[in-house]
């Protein structure tokens, strides 16, 4: 829109022959025709039949230029990308089940780049039967995780596998979902 | 208003104080905190022999504030072994030579008589005297002078005299007990009258606490701490409050036991990377002995009462089972035999029984075995439970269990007829372990 522009600046004694001007620059524009400007609407089809629409607006110059559409980047899975700390365990057994291993690999490499770094193995049983025997068994569980973190290639000193038996529920509650819920050994750093 | 009574509230409102400030706790030896009240006699069999025995009320009860002849009724009554009989008269004290014969009509065979008086430095003179209503002989009496907190104690003890003297085996109603609550996220280590009574804290703790052991002489409580975020053992003074870290070692510490002696402590460390039972010296110090050998799960060390075997738990056979062995460790020989999980061994201090926990059909029920011949009973009704624990009579056995839904303690008589059971007021209530007689 030039034309207007410059004739609002212009002072009054040219202002005739601007509007000549004015009138042959426009009968000589072969800028876009008001009528044919594609309008999009709502559905993404250009309304105007001259402008082939195209909602996507990638493919060559057919979007209009002040298009806008967004792009959603997905959400991260924050379990997949943050370090568990939890290990399961079957009823009556101590065996790391191979549906752990990511989690131990994650927590070896964790504590294999810095040597410093130290973990507590705290081993859990569900809450059937005797609290002592319960403990040694949570024992168990906690020193299988450190074997496997050992095989991986973390040092003695940077574990120390406890237990807390039956003490320390993670879900409470007397059912198969809940015992299945605190057979475990977490993996706890200072 | 009787001093007593005065006592009475002071505690109360101490109670009010210590609830709201629960969150504040850490750990601290708490004096007052009665929150339990006493067994509750639930007979659920007749004792094969019970002695029938009648009491009148002490003369001078109300000016003392503890009503001392029925302290004594329910202790005898709890044993199982002795039936109440309504007394025939009353206003008798121990002074009185009482015509026998209506006593004799109504069926008593004992009758016990008595008085509080109030002395003139605040403390009481309590007195009595048994009488054989049968033989119409004196059975002799005694008077204690007490402060007004020793009154029960006072009652205890003449219930002690009375078991004695009829039964010829010494009493435990002057013992103590400790057990554990759980309130929430709030754990306590409580020490006991035998019938529940005068309950205190000895421990306060935000993380648990298991397995209390009494040391030999009644003054010292070994137990396991998760204080440290691991287990860990420490020996406490409860009359100072006192304690000290007894085993710290890498991994978990647990399942403390006392030698009869009490210079030893024997318990279970996980230092070899499995479960197994080693010895260590009560003073503290030294490196601890290891007594058993294996890659198994080996737990609840527990000396018998001669001091020459120590009883345990192993699953080197695939699934728990007690076995015994020296107390210097070797020479295991299996113990149980029927069923597939027998755990947490308690032998009688007379040698002659080891009562245990059994899985039967998914339940865990207390059972009791007579050692000379093997022979095996099961002595409860519930299918949680847990510590069994022996009077040191012999004669008693108290342990944990679930009961209507509720953990509660219960005692029994050994074979199984009389039980009485103890709710916790608050939260849950567990691992119970019977002190020992104090001289």
């Amino acid at each position: 829109m030039s034309a207007f522009s410059a004739f609002s600046h212009k002072p009054r004694g040219a202002s005739l022959a601007l509007g000549l001007t004015l009138a042959a620059v426009l009968a000589g524009c072969s800028s876009v025709k008001l009528d044919d400007v594609p309008v999009e609407d709502r559905s993404g089809a250009a309304v105007s039949a001259i402008q082939p629409g195209n909602a996507q607006g990638g493919q060559g110059g057919a979007a209009g230029q002040r298009d806008v559409t967004g792009v959603q980047v997905p959400k991260t899975d924050d379990a997949a990308t943050a370090m568990s700390r939890v290990v399961y365990f079957d009823y009556d057994s101590f065996e790391v089940k191979a549906e752990f291993a990511q989690v131990l690999e994650a927590n070896a490499r964790h504590l294999s780049a810095d040597r410093s770094r130290k973990v507590v193995l705290q081993g859990h049983t569900d809450e059937r039967g005797g609290r002592e025997y319960n403990l040694a068994l949570g024992q168990k569980r906690a020193e299988a995780v450190r074997r496997s973190l050992s095989l991986l290639g973390v040092s003695e000193s940077q574990m120390e596998p406890v237990s807390f038996g039956e003490e320390k529920p993670a879900e409470a509650g007397l059912t198969e979902a809940a015992y299945a819920k605190n057979r475990r050994v977490e993996f706890s750093y200072r | 208003m009787p001093d007593l009574c005065r006592l009475d509230d002071q505690a109360l409102t101490r109670r009010k104080t210590l609830l709201g400030a629960a969150a504040s706790l850490s750990l601290m030896s708490l004096p007052l905190r009665p929150a339990l009240a006493q067994f509750r006699v639930e007979v659920s069999g007749v004792g094969l022999t019970q002695f029938p025995f009648s009491a009148v009320a002490f003369r001078g009860n109300a000016g003392a504030g503890q009503d001392m002849a029925a302290i004594v009724r329910a202790d005898l009554e709890r044993s199982g072994q002795f039936r109440f009989v309504d007394p025939v008269a009353s206003g008798l004290d121990e002074t009185s030579r009482p015509d026998l014969a209506p006593w004799r009509e109504k069926g008593a065979d004992s009758l016990l008589a008595g008085s509080v008086q109030k002395l003139a430095d605040g403390r009481f003179d309590v007195r009595f005297r048994l009488w054989d209503v049968v033989r119409g002989q004196d059975l002799g009496g005694l008077s204690y002078p007490v402060t007004a907190g020793e009154l029960r104690l006072a009652a205890h003890r003449i219930a002690d005299y009375i078991y004695e003297k009829l039964t010829g085996e010494k009493g435990v109603f002057s013992t103590r007990i400790a057990y554990v609550t759980k309130a929430g996220s709030s754990h306590s280590l409580w020490v006991a009258d035998a019938d529940g009574e005068g309950a205190r804290a000895a421990l306060s703790s935000p993380e648990p606490i298991i397995s209390p052991a009494w040391a030999p002489g009644g003054q010292q409580l070994a137990y396991v701490s998760f204080e440290a975020r691991k287990p860990v053992i420490y020996v406490h003074d409860v009359a100072t409050g006192k304690r000290r870290l007894m085993a710290n070692f890498r991994g978990s510490n647990s399942a403390p036991a006392w030698s009869p002696d009490g210079r030893q402590l024997v318990a279970t460390l996980s230092l070899s990377g499995n479960a197994q039972i080693y010895a260590m010296t009560a003073a503290g110090g030294g490196e601890p002995r290891r007594l058993t050998q294996g890659g198994s799960i080996d737990t609840e060390p527990v000396f018998s009462a001669d001091g020459k075997t120590i009883f345990f738990v192993s699953d080197r056979g695939g699934a728990p089972q007690i076995y015994r062995m020296d107390a210097q460790g070797g020479n295991p020989q299996r113990v149980t035999f029927s069923g597939n999980y027998n755990i947490s061994p308690a032998p009688s201090p007379d040698g002659r029984w080891l009562a245990y926990i059994s899985r039967v059909n998914g339940a865990f029920r207390l059972h009791v075995m007579e050692l000379a011949s093997g022979k095996v009973s099961a002595i409860s009704e519930t299918g949680a439970d847990e510590s069994p624990s022996f009077s040191p009579n012999s004669r008693l056995i108290i342990y944990a269990t679930r009961d209507k839904g509720q953990e509660a303690l219960m005692t029994s008589t050994v074979d199984g007829r009389i039980k009485t059971r103890l709710a916790g007021a608050q939260g849950d209530i567990r691992e119970p372990e019977w002190g020992p007689f104090q001289r």
